[in-house]
């Protein structure tokens, strides 16, 4: 468990200094995922202590949002004096990427075993 | 000495402990009240959190910035747990490489179409400019987006509102969307999730299948590569 935390923070740190280093536009933890990712792909398993820290960060990932969601308080203004345009906007356009991605992925990805769920 | 509660209040709110054990409690009474309403998507666990917490510095007077310093512990998380999403993107990884470039293309029109259809619609209905500009990485997930919408000039804070607020709607409404149109491909209703509402969009889709999650994880990264490098080129063209 606790090489596994420590597996996951190494993989992020690396991924800030790469990204540091690099001028990439990505976050160190998006640089980290990929990573360990090919980590992963070279090592050809997911040893089974990685695998558990990992379950117990994911299965509360939105648990992780509710900080940076408060922040709301902050520009209760802002939304009151735009509410309608930016609820407008969000849910409009929210739905609307999840339409043409699914769309787009569902028409051109063709499944090849296994087929979609009915 | 005995201290009255007044005093009590002082000495915790100004203490990481109490913003931190409120966090974790206020998520959990969201959790109950999502079972309790029939795990309706709508009644948003962490939309039901953000609600409480609001509602419990505003009765205080407590400010955010005493708020954030017991919750960024939390908050700290989110680096991990994005690593983390490694590990269900390799268990899925011949399904991905299998459609390696539907999924390219989908994952880069639905994120063109979130950030120029929220532009686009908060401009027409009056938005202001600041905001407008707020709103156009409000689909990628949250530390990205913080730096995208600095870079554009908008505003750090309230694009990670909106992006919360988007992930919010994309989990509670996006499966009614999916099923009105029919998509029922679980790896095609991963990216639209993953794409459209990352990291909340994410914990939606692991409802549904590991593979849906997979997808969801993959097209939450790819959205936050394709954003951070299209948004920026976009604005320096169009002179914005």
């Amino acid at each position: 468990m606790l090489a596994a935390l420590t597996l996951l923070l190494l993989c992020q740190l690396a991924g800030e200094v790469i990204a540091q280093l690099s001028g990439l536009p990505l976050p160190g933890p998006v640089i980290g995922m990929l990573l360990l990712f090919f980590g992963l792909v070279i090592r050809g398993e997911v040893p089974d202590a990685l695998d558990q820290a990992a379950r117990g960060l994911l299965d509360h990932l939105s648990l992780l949002f509710v900080p940076a969601g408060v922040g709301v308080v902050l520009h209760l203004a802002r939304v009151g004096d735009e509410w309608l345009p930016l609820s407008a906007a969000l849910v409009l356009s929210t739905l609307l990427a999840i339409v043409v991605t699914g769309r787009i992925m569902q028409r051109l990805g063709r499944p090849a075993a296994d087929g979609p769920k009915p | 000495m005995k201290r009255g509660l007044g005093e009590i209040w002082v000495y915790l709110a100004a203490n990481p402990l109490l913003w931190l054990t409120v966090t974790l409690a206020a998520y959990q009474a969201g959790l109950w009240l999502y079972r309790r309403l029939g795990c309706r998507p709508v009644a948003n666990p962490v939309l039901l959190a953000i609600i409480l917490i609001g509602a419990l510095l505003f009765a205080t007077g407590g400010s955010y910035d005493d708020y954030f310093a017991g919750a960024q512990f939390v908050h700290f998380l989110l680096g991990p747990a994005t690593v983390a999403l490694a590990i269900p993107l390799y268990r899925q990884f011949h399904r991905v490489r299998r459609a390696a470039l539907p999924l390219a293309l989908a994952i880069l029109a639905g994120s063109l179409s979130a950030a120029l259809s929220a532009m686009g619609l908060a401009w027409l209905l009056g938005a202001s400019w600041r905001s407008v500009i707020s709103l156009a990485p409000k689909s990628v997930t949250t530390p990205v987006a913080m730096g995208i919408a600095e870079k554009l000039g908008g505003l750090p804070s309230l694009t990670a509102v909106l992006v919360i607020l988007t992930g919010i709607i994309g989990a509670s409404l996006g499966p009614w969307a999916l099923r009105l149109a029919r998509i029922r491909d679980p790896r095609a209703r991963g990216l639209g999730l993953g794409v459209a509402a990352h990291g909340i969009g994410t914990a939606q889709a692991f409802q549904d299948s590991e593979v849906t999650g997979a997808f969801s994880s993959l097209a939450m990264g790819l959205n936050a590569l394709a954003t951070a490098i299209l948004l920026p080129l976009l604005f320096r063209w169009a002179g914005w």
